[in-house]
């Protein structure tokens, strides 16, 4: 089954690309790569909005900054890392997700490794979602906090977790320091939308922080892609600490986290990341900046407002009629993340290979399934499909 | 009825002075005749019951006397029995040790008696309500203090050994840009085809369809370059070490790392839950000494696995990690050794192949070599290299690698033109190592701090001689050193910065990149700024 991962292309992640062929006899440890290319359709990358291949507004800027900052700062953010371009894509991304500032780091999955143990350690309670992506349960480990699983997506099961803050002030007599609750806004295995609203409401009643992941949700869903906070119309003052990624929707690299002026200061000072860490390489940067500005119509033209239109239209056109064809489709409407139940463990690598042959790409299994395998074996496997703009 | 109830209360009466004496037994006898018959309805009844309460009274008297007197006489015989008179341990027992060790005995079964408890019963739906609403958690972040205000200077331009700030030009030494690639137009060539080729992002991990051939095309020329079987590539610089370690090092096994390893590899040990010990500072003998005592002390250790783990250039020392030493106490107690090479590769060695080469030790001997590529190749990201199996399996089971994007394309192959260009200018190494020199030279007199860098590290650290106590005083103090040098000297240097999560308890200090850029005046410049603040600030 070692062909159906890592396949290499040699061409951007774009709605078709080039899949370099591989030889393997089966059995062997060594896939050879030739020098053979296939055309194939990409079902399979995190390119929601297109930007992922040259783009006509944001690649000259990006070149453009490539020549003026280089490649690389060499350096961390506090010493000579932040150039005017970090700067301005701090204030860019806050102003864009709808909150007071906004700190920015090289790497998404970093990004919930380095804050979670910054904003709580021992004596606090991390209250995450049992399918919560494997950056939060890092970064909350790492934190020496106690950490309680509420069910997926389950309001009522939180808000019995949250009542036992009471039984913990009558057995030890020490309530717990402070309490954040970590929910993301799509789940990238299950394509299901978070429960934003009831969530937001009861963490309010309770007194606990929230701290939302919009890995997959920023630039995808929402009117104007602002996330799942648009979507359901949440308020983002409400949440107080907003993560997302950029390796997704705006086809770069990096995370960031935005919250009130005093939050990100106290970030900044205090996150080993930020002090310690690479800054983001500067054309990165300059592209989810141009990126931003497409979205938003700052460019000048609608293409952001068409890409958000055309990647709705085509989620849901494609769910209804995978729906239609008989296939398992989970996910929530207007997801851009599709998951086509299989079922049985055998028929990943034969679904892969049989998409292969009619050029399809899309991914199978899903790595974490590879070892709930032996564990597991109820787990059902699902071959999904990432919708891009075609 | 009535004769009973006086009955009653002879008796009780009788009950009472039983305890006396007899005297007063006579007593009260005598005074149940003083009870005189009250001149009413019932009074012959009264005369009458009183009379035969007397009698009987009498009757019980005697009765009770006599039993009361059997009793006593009982009691007295027993005490006086020899065996009463028994001297225990040259203590003659009287009789009041037998009540003592009664009441012993008493409360000894009543303290092993189980203690009142009232019943639990489970908090109502209205206490948990307030109990909830009473409920204050602290803030999220402690509140902001002056220090925290504190902004970093904003670069304008690259950030290679001159570049500009606030529209001035500034000599920086604060960039780790050893061999002066940043700028370089090969780097910039190759990744502006890139850029055009692949776009920005490669937007998917290296699983699925994150995996571009620029990617393998990388690992490759790592792996031919250092003359190693295999390398993988990670996304972020901090990231490698966070991710290798708990890849291999799990619950139970013993790593020994130096303190002054740099936070992610402290990540990196900590989320590994193994067992940490830490050897003092680049010091080979304590090292022994800590291996001696694993291997001695805990018998079970043979059947752990072990670890060594050091950095080649330490971040925040400057100090160079003796390998060849390393290596040899790895052999003789059975260790593996995982080394961070972040700052050395490209730098040390003759041809930049690092502290092995640097040693004249094979690389084999090193289990596992991790480095950052923003240092000396002037891009991003990380790569790991080793044996083939070793390299193989962080594949499907280091989490930095498994569960994130991949590094930008642009970024990989910047990475392979570096490397090229190392290859075929060697004269690039001289530079560097002809200027760090130069800059020890010019740093060797000054005063109030001392160089505790090695000599040929590009890192060049000067600690503090005198700490005022308090490493928030100390790193107060180097922060205005380092924004006087920018304001009035226009140099970029960098002060120590620690985070609370920071466990290094090394010295802190000013630190300095060397790069091969720099001009012979540059060094000089800084040379004289730093002493000049130095007596200004410090004395």
């Amino acid at each position: 089954m070692k062909d159906c991962f890592a396949r290499p292309i040699a061409s951007a992640p774009d709605a078709w690309f080039d899949m370099v062929e591989r030889d393997w006899n089966d059995g062997e440890k060594v896939i050879d790569r030739t020098t053979k290319r296939r055309r194939c359709l990409n079902l399979g990358s995190y390119n929601y909005l297109g930007f992922g291949s040259f783009d006509e507004y944001c690649t000259p800027r990006v070149i453009e900054s490539l020549k003026k900052f280089s490649a690389s700062t060499c350096s961390s953010r506090v010493d000579a890392g932040t150039t005017s371009v970090h700067v301005e894509l701090e204030e860019c991304v806050a102003k864009y997700v709808g909150k007071h500032s906004a700190i920015v780091f090289g790497m998404g999955y970093a990004t919930n490794s380095f804050i979670i143990p910054v904003l709580i350690g021992k004596g606090g309670l991390i209250i995450s979602d049992s399918l919560n992506h494997s950056s939060i349960i890092n970064g909350a480990r790492g934190s020496g906090a106690n950490i309680r699983i509420f069910q997926h997506n389950k309001p009522s099961h939180l808000e019995r977790i949250l009542r036992e803050i009471a039984e913990r002030q009558t057995k030890t007599h020490k309530p717990w320091k402070k309490i954040i609750v970590i929910v993301e806004g799509i789940y990238s295995m299950e394509g299901e939308i978070c429960k934003l609203p009831e969530i937001v409401s009861i963490c309010k009643k309770y007194k606990a922080y929230v701290y939302l992941d919009e890995a997959h949700s920023i630039g995808a869903i929402g009117n104007t892609g602002r996330g799942v906070c648009e979507l359901l119309g949440v308020n983002t003052a409400d949440v107080d600490i907003m993560m997302g990624t950029f390796s997704k929707s705006f086809a770069s690299c990096g995370g960031y986290i935005a919250g009130s002026k005093e939050l990100i200061q106290y970030l900044k000072h205090h996150c080993p990341g930020h002090l310690y860490a690479t800054s983001i390489s500067t054309p990165s940067a300059q592209q989810i900046i141009s990126a931003i500005r497409v979205i938003l119509g700052e460019d000048g033209s609608n293409r952001g407002a068409q890409k958000l239109a055309r990647i709705r239209e085509n989620s849901n056109y494609f769910r209804s009629e995978l729906r239609n064809m008989g296939f398992k489709v989970l996910g929530d409407v207007d997801s851009p993340v599709m998951p086509i139940m299989l079922y049985h463990p055998a028929k990943i690598p034969a679904f892969s290979r049989e998409c292969l042959r009619e050029n399809v790409i899309s991914k199978v299994g899903d790595l974490t399934g590879i070892k709930y395998f032996p564990a597991a074996p109820k787990k059902q496997e699902a071959e999904k499909d990432t919708i891009k703009l075609v | 009825m009535m004769i009973e109830n006086n009955l009653l209360i002879d008796f009780s009466i009788i009950k009472i002075t039983e305890k006396n004496s007899k005297a007063n037994l006579l007593h009260l006898h005598s005074c149940g005749q003083t009870i005189s018959p009250a001149p009413n309805p019932l009074g012959s009844v009264r005369t009458l019951s009183l009379h035969f309460a007397r009698s009987t009274e009498q009757k019980m008297d005697t009765n009770l006397v006599e039993m009361f007197r059997a009793g006593l006489n009982w009691v007295t015989m027993a005490l006086d029995a020899p065996s009463a008179r028994v001297v225990l341990f040259g203590v003659r027992i009287q009789w009041h040790i037998f009540v003592e060790v009664l009441l012993g005995f008493v409360i000894v079964i009543l303290l092993s008696q189980k203690s009142y408890k009232p019943p639990k019963r489970p908090l109502t739906e209205q206490e948990i309500d307030e109990l909830c609403d009473e409920w204050v958690p602290e803030p999220l972040i402690p509140p902001i203090t002056e220090d925290m205000m504190h902004e970093p200077p904003v670069l304008e331009s690259a950030a290679g050994p001159h570049t500009t700030v606030n529209g001035k030009d500034v000599v920086n030494f604060a960039s780790a840009n050893y061999l002066g690639l940043i700028g370089h137009e090969k780097l910039l060539e190759s990744c502006t085809s890139a850029l055009e080729k692949y776009g920005v992002g490669s937007c998917g991990p290296r699983g699925f369809y994150g995996t571009i051939d620029v990617h393998l095309d990388c690992e490759t020329r790592i792996s031919k370059f250092l003359s190693t079987p295999d390398t993988i590539l990670y996304s972020y610089g901090l990231s490698t070490m966070f991710s290798t370690i708990p890849c291999f090092c799990k619950k139970g096994d013993i790593i020994v790392a130096d303190e002054g390893v740099h936070w992610g590899i402290q990540n990196g040990l900590q989320l590994s839950r193994s067992t940490i010990v830490y050897f003092k500072h680049n010091d080979m003998d304590s090292l022994r000494s800590t291996l001696e005592k694993i291997m001695t002390k805990n018998k079970r250790s043979k059947n752990l696995r072990r670890y060594i783990v050091a950095e080649a250039v330490y971040q925040n020392s400057g100090q160079i990690a003796p390998l060849d030493e390393i290596v040899k106490l790895k052999e003789k107690y059975k260790f593996r050794v995982i080394l961070d090479e972040s700052n050395s590769f490209g730098v040390l060695g003759r041809s930049g192949r690092g502290l092995a080469e640097h040693h004249g030790v094979p690389i084999e001997k090193i289990d596992v070599v991790t480095a950052a590529m923003g240092h000396a190749l002037a891009t991003e990201g990380g790569f790991c290299t080793g044996n083939a199996r070793i390299i193989d399996y962080q594949r499907l089971s280091s989490s930095g690698y498994v569960f994130s994007a991949s590094l930008p394309p642009y970024l990989a192959s910047a990475a392979i033109t570096a490397i090229d260009v190392i290859d075929q200018n060697p004269e690039l190494l001289v530079k560097m190592k002809h200027n760090i020199a130069l800059l020890w030279k010019g740093l060797k007199d000054i005063k109030g701090m001392s160089l505790a860098s090695d000599p040929e590290s590009p890192i060049v650290f000067l600690k503090l001689e005198k700490s005022s106590g308090s490493t928030k005083e100390d790193l107060l103090l180097l922060e205005k050193m380092a924004d006087r040098a920018l304001k009035e000297d226009s140099l970029l240097v960098v002060s120590s910065k620690k985070s609370f999560l920071d466990k290094c308890r090394l010295p802190v200090g000013i630190k300095l990149l060397v790069s091969a850029g720099h001009s012979e005046s540059d060094l000089v410049k800084v040379s004289e700024s730093l002493k000049r603040l130095a007596s200004e600030l410090l004395l």
